[in-house]
């Protein structure tokens, strides 16, 4: 790997969003994801590698720490803001199809739930993993799900729910979603969930962090 | 009414209530819907659940205002209506409480991220600043902020409460076990890293409230009391880890059990005791059974 993608790949991993960022204390005055990913276009770095090599490699690192305990919330999204000030430059390489994703991974949290931080951590870390994402945002019913899926066929849909009361909702969305499209790989996520319970209303797959989700999913590619 | 960190200076263990949101929805309400609207909607049940709590042996209950914020109302279009829903949650209260029993007004999280630089803490303290002023003028005797993560947020809720009402303020932040077996909020804070600046911020009680049950509720016990000798604690906790069942959730903790850790918080120096989700009336008056039989 060459070396301005190693160091972008660290401004990810701990979340330097550029040089004027005060964050993380010990990186102040260094350049961050920012002119890293503008240097290594300008050297001529293809953007896939950018983005293989920089952006997913770093997010991989952020998404094992977090599920170790080992970093919370904030360094998180430090490092997802880092990631998406990277993406800037990318877009148009994404948009020409010069980048490849993964696929697509459709998210949203349930109906009558508007609970959204661990929906954006995933959506960003998932994002961060190489896919394309669409965020359906909080309080999404089943027509909106199934519409999504009607115009991405080939998506991965992701449930997130937060509140004890809108757990029995997701069971209604998956049956929804399960039957006009049998074959449809639904996952699910959120702090009152267990796999017990994804068995329960027949999803797919349950992980309690989102490095466990995007392990399945890149699996399934 | 006097002050509740005077009624605890005789040592005396005082009882708050148990869960309103879980509560509700037995009631009725259904996911999606406001819960604060129902302080004018459905103003009887309401109040119902308030004197329900009363009625098990609580010695201050709560009111349906967790997210009574400007913030979280917007969800339903009802950010303008934060002074008359929250005056409304502390009115249903005041009138179950009568005179002999405190008025806790609840504050919850904004769901905003400060970090993320979304909102200023400006913006986010005159979030708190007005519902806290309509709390106090629907009669709340103090204001519980609670189940907080981040550290910044719970210290401007608490200093909004402090700085613009007479109420006592309580502060209660929810911790989940690590896999290194610590306790850390989502946002990464412990338990023995809250007490001194919430206390700076002008907090008289502090505490825990929701998470995974009461077991691991006495261990965050012993971590505050082992930072802090003095500082009245309350803890709140949920009646277990939820379990679907049937297409519904259901809390298993049943109230004996929950009951069951009394006799260890009261060793490790508890001040409050009260339950989050999934607890009931059966399981407050277990607890304060329980407590008068030591």
């Amino acid at each position: 790997m060459s070396e301005i993608l190693e160091k972008l790949a660290y401004c990810i991993e701990f979340g330097k969003i550029n040089k004027e960022s005060p964050y993380p204390p010990d990186m102040k005055g260094q350049d961050g994801a920012d002119e890293y990913t503008k240097q290594a276009i300008d050297q001529g770095v293809s953007a896939n590698d950018i983005l293989q090599q920089g952006l997913v490699v770093g997010m991989q690192k952020v998404g094992v720490k977090f599920r170790e305990n080992k970093i919370f919330v904030p360094q998180v999204l430090m490092s997802a803001k880092a990631m998406s000030t990277a993406m800037v430059h990318l877009k148009p390489f994404f948009q020409s199809g010069e980048v490849e994703r993964k696929g697509k991974f459709v998210i949203g949290t349930v109906a009558g739930d508007l609970h959204d931080i661990g929906k954006n951590l995933v959506s960003m870390m998932v994002e961060g993993a190489g896919w394309e994402v669409i965020d359906l945002g909080v309080d999404v019913n089943s027509a909106k799900f199934v519409e999504t899926i009607d115009s991405n066929p080939d998506c991965i849909v992701g449930l997130s729910a937060m509140l004890t009361t809108t757990m029995t909702n997701m069971e209604g969305i998956v049956k929804e979603i399960k039957e006009k499209y049998p074959a449809q790989i639904v996952i699910i996520g959120g702090a009152p969930l267990n796999d017990e319970f994804r068995s329960e209303i027949g999803a797919d797959f349950y992980s309690p962090d989102p490095q466990g989700a995007i392990e399945y999913i890149n699996a399934l590619t | 009414m006097g002050k509740i960190t005077d009624a605890l200076k005789s040592g005396k263990i005082l009882f708050s209530d148990g869960a309103w949101g879980t509560f509700l929805h037995r009631k009725g309400l259904t996911p999606g819907e406001c819960p604060e609207e129902w302080n004018l909607s459905h103003r009887k049940e309401v109040l119902d659940i308030a004197n329900s709590y009363i009625k098990a042996g609580s010695d201050m209950i709560e009111t349906n205002s967790f997210g009574g914020n400007r913030y979280k109302l917007k969800h339903y279009g009802l950010e303008n209506k934060v002074t008359v829903l929250n005056e409304a949650a502390a009115g249903i209260s005041r009138e179950a409480a009568g005179n002999e029993h405190f008025v806790l007004g609840s504050v919850g999280p904004t769901g905003v991220i400060l970090m993320m630089g979304e909102v200023s803490p400006e913006e986010v303290y005159e979030a708190f600043k007005e519902q806290v002023i309509a709390l106090e003028k629907g009669g709340a005797d103090a204001i519980i902020v609670e189940t907080m993560s981040d550290i910044d947020e719970a210290v401007l809720a608490v200093r909004a409460a402090k700085e613009n009402t007479l109420c006592e303020v309580i502060c209660t932040m929810t911790f989940e076990k690590t896999i290194d077996g610590d306790y850390r909020t989502m946002m990464g804070i412990g338990p023995d890293e809250i007490i001194s600046p919430l206390s700076k911020a002008g907090a008289d009680i502090i505490g825990s409230n929701c998470g995974n049950g009461t077991e691991g509720m006495v261990e965050i016990l012993k971590i505050f009391r082992s930072v802090d000798k003095n500082i009245p604690l309350i803890i709140q906790g949920n009646a277990g880890m939820p379990k679907y069942l049937k297409g519904k959730t259901v809390f298993l903790e049943s109230p004996s059990e929950t009951a069951s850790f009394i006799p260890e918080m009261i060793l490790n120096g508890i001040n409050i005791i009260g339950g989050c989700c999934g607890t009931t009336p059966e399981h407050i008056k277990e607890m304060v059974k329980e407590a008068r039989n030591l």
